[in-house]
């Protein structure tokens, strides 16, 4: 399944959110989208989930334009973690994650043991089978952003779009976090702030102000120039004697 | 704890819903024609209805055959079809808006429908070609559409200060919708007139007949039916609306549709009561208490407490006072705000 974004853009009155944007997200692969705050990250992958129409350009799915496909179909295969998604309702952790199989039912196929399996399954996977009975309101930030990956997964989704979802997870989760994303094996676009987690993605694409800059490998993205002229901050490599990878200090410009 | 002994006992009796829901739905309005001023036996109102609707032929006085049937039995039937209309509305409005203080009566939505209603009736719109209600619906859209307008326009949204904003804007709306209907009272209706339509604005069931009946109903089926049939995609809305459409809820179309069910509603228990407050805002919660967030028991469960609390609340109006019918309002207001604050205070402590 390909998920491929054609020369899209975005205006909201008369300011450009997003422009030119062409990529294309391979199968099974995963793509990390860095830039600063503000520079779009949020609404690129809106875009990608089919939740806004881009002012030109188009987003197809396996050659099928987005718009043109109905919200249902479009759930069934993509799948987004949005960035502060909050309830104040009084509901379970599996009620949560249940939601996710929204996008299969309907009056003729209603709620069944598949629906179940699928929501334990989630469950499971993102280590929170033990508190599925838990009221929401009780979890932690970390074991949120974990129960909306599982809702994600309940989607049973080919393609992922993740929102920033290490942030307010301690450092063990956003590795778990990071270390599930890449066993899942699914076409993931995640959008991180650490670059050195950024490091482990298949793919960079670099945003500023709306316009993709660079996207590459990791080792051709995370250059001192291109950090330099994205994020105003001087970059220094260091190796780590330990496993021999690479890691990067960073240290504002000027 | 006392919510939780009543799921327990109703745990313990494992009475099937397709059992209670027919039962109560047929005797909360029996039992409201038989309480009143002068109680009338359950026997006799069966009789009468017996009578009226099968040609029993029992003997009954036939005062009390035209209390029942005339008088008590629309009323009751009404104020049902009027508490579950106006509970579920509440509640579609809480879900969608994401506001645990949307109601229609807050959002201006039945103020909106007062001077709809008003313009048919005492301005004369339409030349007699159009029903009070339907003048009420377009003055409920107008009224909602104006307030999330304006909510829109002023930052509302999910956010705490969105959530507010919702609220302020409703307030503007009902005060503005609530001057228009003054204003056009004092412009075109004549003392009598306005006598009758200010003590309906409060929220009256005096005047309700038989013929209001079939239209309560109907209203009241297909606003309970719409939401009914979207349970899945309400529940998709616990996470905000860019959720739901990411859960493959066709948004716009599933707002419009619940917006229109749950505004007809509301415009026609206003045309034919009046705007009363604090059920659509009260009951939605009290139902939450009972049995979850998740809207395929909170849907119906809305509607029945609605209907009954209605019930309820009507022979409370016609037996407080000795000789004199309070306005139905007045009753759900002297036991909807203290529910309320009892709300907000849980809410609080909620962790
Ligand atoms: N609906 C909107 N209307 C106007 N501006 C918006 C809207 N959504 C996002 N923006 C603006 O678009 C820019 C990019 O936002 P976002 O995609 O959230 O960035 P990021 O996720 O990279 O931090 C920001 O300047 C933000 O203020
Ligand atoms: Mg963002």
């Amino acid at each position: 399944m390909t998920l491929q974004a054609h020369d899209i853009g975005l205006r909201v009155r008369r300011r450009s959110l997003l422009d030119g944007i062409d990529l294309t997200l391979a199968p099974a692969e995963i793509l990390g989208l860095i830039g600063p705050n503000g520079s779009g990250k949020s609404t690129l992958l809106r875009l990608l989930a089919g939740l806004v129409r881009p002012d030109s350009g188009q987003v197809t799915l396996d050659g099928r334009r987005l718009d043109q496909m109905p919200r249902r179909q479009i759930a069934r295969r993509i799948a987004l973690v949005a960035q502060n998604a909050e309830t104040a309702d009084r509901i379970t952790v599996r009620d949560a994650v249940r939601l996710g199989r929204t996008p299969w039912l309907d009056a003729l196929r209603p709620w069944s043991d598949a629906d179940e399996a699928h929501v334990a399954r989630a469950l499971a996977r993102v280590d929170l089978a033990h508190l599925g009975d838990r009221d929401w309101s009780t979890l932690s930030g970390g074991e949120r952003q974990r129960a909306h990956i599982a809702r994600a997964l309940a989607q049973n989704p080919q393609i992922l779009l993740l929102d920033e979802p290490t942030n307010h997870l301690d450092i063990r989760h956003q590795l778990e976090v990071l270390d599930l994303v890449a066993d899942l094996g699914l076409s993931t676009v995640i959008a991180l702030h650490d670059l050195n987690q950024a490091m482990r993605c298949d793919r960079l694409a670099v945003l500023q102000h709306g316009v993709l800059t660079a996207i590459g490998p990791p080792e051709e993205v995370l250059r001192a120039d291109i950090l330099a002229r994205v994020f105003g901050v001087q970059a220094t490599v260091l190796i780590d004697s330990h496993d021999g990878s690479r890691l990067m200090r960073f240290q504002p410009i000027g | 704890m006392t919510a939780d002994v009543g799921v327990h006992a109703a745990r313990r009796l494992r009475a099937p819903p397709w059992l209670w829901v027919p039962l109560l739905i047929v005797a909360a309005p029996l039992l409201g024609a038989a309480m009143g001023e002068t109680p009338i036996p359950l026997s006799t109102v069966w009789q009468a209805l017996a009578n009226q609707i099968l040609g029993a032929g029992y003997a009954l006085d036939p005062i009390d055959q035209g209390i029942i049937w005339s008088y008590r039995l629309p009323r009751a039937l009404v104020a049902g079809a009027c508490g579950a209309g106006l509970a579920i509305s509440g509640l579609v409005l809480q879900t969608l808006l994401r506001n645990a203080l949307a109601d229609p009566y807050l959002l201006g939505i039945s103020a909106g429908a007062s001077t709809g209603a008003v313009l048919v009736v005492i301005a004369g719109l339409g030349g007699g070609l159009v029903p009070m209600s339907a003048g009420a619906l377009l003055g409920a859209l107008a009224a909602f559409g104006l307030v999330v307008g304006l909510a829109r326009l002023s930052g509302g949204g999910t956010s705490a200060r969105g959530a507010a904003q919702i609220v302020l804007a409703g307030i503007a709306g009902s005060q503005l919708f609530n001057a228009l209907t003054s204003f056009i009272i004092a412009r075109s209706a004549n003392a009598e007139q306005a006598r009758g339509i200010m003590f309906w604005l409060l929220g009256n069931l005096s005047g309700v007949r038989w013929e209001d009946v079939g239209l309560a109903l109907t209203a009241v089926v297909i606003a309970v039916g719409t939401a009914f049939w979207h349970v899945r995609a309400l529940d998709a809305f616990t996470f905000g609306t860019q959720s739901a459409a990411s859960l493959g809820v066709p948004v716009g179309r599933v707002q419009a549709a619940l917006v229109l069910a749950t505004a007809a509603a509301t415009a026609v228990m206003v045309s034919i009561t009046g705007a009363i407050g604090f059920v659509g805002l009260v009951v939605p919660h009290a139902a939450r208490f009972l049995v979850g967030s998740r809207h395929a028991r909170l849907v119906p469960v809305t509607a029945l407490i609605g209907m009954v609390f209605l019930i309820v609340a009507d022979v409370v109006a016609r037996i407080l006072v000795p000789g004199q019918t309070l306005p139905i309002g007045v009753v759900t207001a002297l036991i909807g705000a203290p529910a309320f604050a009892v709300i907000l205070v849980r809410a609080r402590c909620a962790p």
